[in-house]
């Protein structure tokens, strides 16, 4: 399959996924293009991390049809996983393990050769400015800093497609806008971004495009601006809760 | 999750077990070997005063090829109970390694062989000793490492099907205070099995802990035991059946 625009490398079409009789996602549809910045975003218990979890796999679909790279991950999630990095939402960095071992250790699971992990290790660790702290272990590291060692372990095997589940989630200013700088720069090197976040600010100014999930269904889809001017709201944040209530959530 | 088992990636699971294991592999094999130890110089010494002979050996060379099986058991048992849970629901590793091509089923594997290694370290340890020790009588005793690597995977397996059920650490006391010790009391570890009442001597031979003693013991001291094959087989298929069970529950609990 070639990457061009317009190629749809993910695509849902009336995805489910039922627990019991709860339905955490309800029948939707949705795709993403290759080269592309989407943001999935809904209040808590949405359907969003569920559907996350459909994609790599760790969640079976119940009913509809997911297709990724045009394969389906209940018969090809090893060939989807190859060409996909997750930076999960709970911090499942290894403990026992330091900052550069926790690299070395996923490029291992990825098949790198010695020489590759020596070369990736050395680009990423620059890349997220982690370079000083290589030999230290994890509760070393500032939140920050663990953030981005998960985005950056999730990009050890060069992913085509790039899933974070809220990446800036309590971080301070400053470390989140080295997370959107980095973000931006993987953006342009072509690798798709699938994000989830509560931090509306964060999905105005990445995100090419955005679904908007509430109760497992699909409520609004767009470009962030022109459905901030459709609904004639100041921001994302407005429109998001026109759209989901103001009422809480958990 | 249709997929199969590919041993490559088992073993990169198993790799990182190792690795973190090697920085504190000391403390490790010190911890092991503590308990065995301290049976072994208390009952092997201070008992074996008292009993001169049992089955016509020496009490020491009774006791010594039964606490290394015990010392499998319980090396085997902690790290794919505690151990394992705390890599699944506290650190996520389960989590973030399969999300690799790694699948769950090989994450899986790879910890139920990294605990049978674990095991077979520590007695591989007091193997030694023993053998130093001058208590191994016969190179038959070499047989015994194949009943020793089953023994390992069959406790790393049961271990790993305890922590399918597992909501919380409470759990394991359970398994362990009401599973693992009175098998180590009753398999024969501390006194043959034939001074207890027939009825209880046939509910020993259900322990899988008993067969792996009474077969090592006889090889020490260069003996085929009676019942040797049936007992290798019982151990066996218990093996295959617990190894192929736990796999199934993890999946089922890590993939909902």
């Amino acid at each position: 399959m070639s990457l061009t625009e317009k190629t749809k490398i993910i695509e849902a079409k009336n995805l489910v996924k039922k627990y019991g009789e709860l339905t955490a996602v309800d029948g939707i549809s949705f795709h993403v293009n290759a080269g592309e910045f989407f943001g999935f975003l809904g209040p808590n218990g949405a359907g969003k991390t569920t559907t996350m979890k459909m994609i790599y796999g760790f969640s079976p679909v119940s009913q509809g049809e997911l297709k990724i790279f045009g394969m389906s991950p209940q018969d090809d999630l090893r060939n989807i996983k190859r060409k996909i990095g997750v930076a999960p939402q709970d911090m499942s960095l290894d403990p026992d393990l330091t900052v550069i071992q926790n690299l070395q250790i996923f490029a291992r699971y990825f098949d790198l050769t010695k020489e590759q992990t020596e070369k990736k290790c050395e680009e990423l660790l620059n890349f997220f400015h982690l370079k000083e702290k290589a030999t230290q272990p994890i509760d070393h590291l500032s939140g920050g800093m663990k953030r981005r060692l998960l985005v950056a372990r999730a990009l050890i095997n060069d992913p085509e497609i790039l899933i974070l589940d809220e990446p800036t989630t309590g971080l301070d200013p400053q470390s989140r806008r080295v997370m959107w700088e980095r973000l931006d720069d993987l953006k342009k090197k072509g690798v798709t971004i699938l994000l989830t976040t509560h931090y509306m600010d964060e999905a105005e100014e990445l995100c090419d495009r955005i679904v908007v999930i509430d109760y497992g269904k699909i409520i609004e889809e767009g470009n962030p601006k022109q459905l901030i001017q459709k609904h004639g709201v100041k921001n994302l944040e407005d429109l998001f809760l026109k759209l989901t209530g103001k009422g809480l959530r958990d | 999750m249709t997929e199969s088992i590919s041993w490559k990636y088992a073993f990169k699971v198993w790799y990182r077990d190792f690795l973190v294991w090697t920085r504190y592999w000391w403390t490790s094999l010190f911890g092991a070997l503590g308990e065995p130890v301290l049976y072994f110089v208390g009952f092997g010494y201070g008992l074996g005063a008292l009993i001169k002979e049992v089955e016509g050996v020496p009490y020491l060379e009774f006791l010594a090829p039964a606490l290394i099986c015990s010392a499998i058991m319980h090396s085997a048992s902690f790290e794919t109970t505690y151990s394992s849970y705390t890599r699944m629901e506290i650190q996520k590793t389960f989590h973030s390694i399969a999300m690799t091509p790694v699948s769950v089923r090989e994450v899986v594997v790879g910890e139920i062989l990294w605990g049978a290694t674990k095991s077979l370290l520590s007695g591989g340890v007091m193997f030694a000793a023993i053998a130093i020790m001058g208590l191994v009588h016969s190179p038959m005793a070499l047989f015994a490492i194949p009943v020793l690597i089953i023994t390992a995977l069959l406790f790393s397996s049961l271990g790993m099907l305890m922590t399918s059920f597992a909501r919380d650490y409470d759990f394991f006391t359970y398994y362990i205070t009401l599973g693992l010790e009175p098998m180590f009391i009753f398999s024969g570890t501390f006194f043959p099995t034939h001074s207890l009442p027939p009825l209880v001597q046939r509910l020993t031979w259900l322990l899988p802990l008993s067969h792996p003693i009474s077969i090592t013991r006889g090889l020490f001291s260069g003996k085929i035991v009676e019942g040797f094959w049936i007992s290798l087989l019982w151990i066996s298929v218990l093996t295959i059946a617990i190894f192929r069970w736990s796999i199934r529950r993890m999946e089922n609990r890590l993939v909902v």
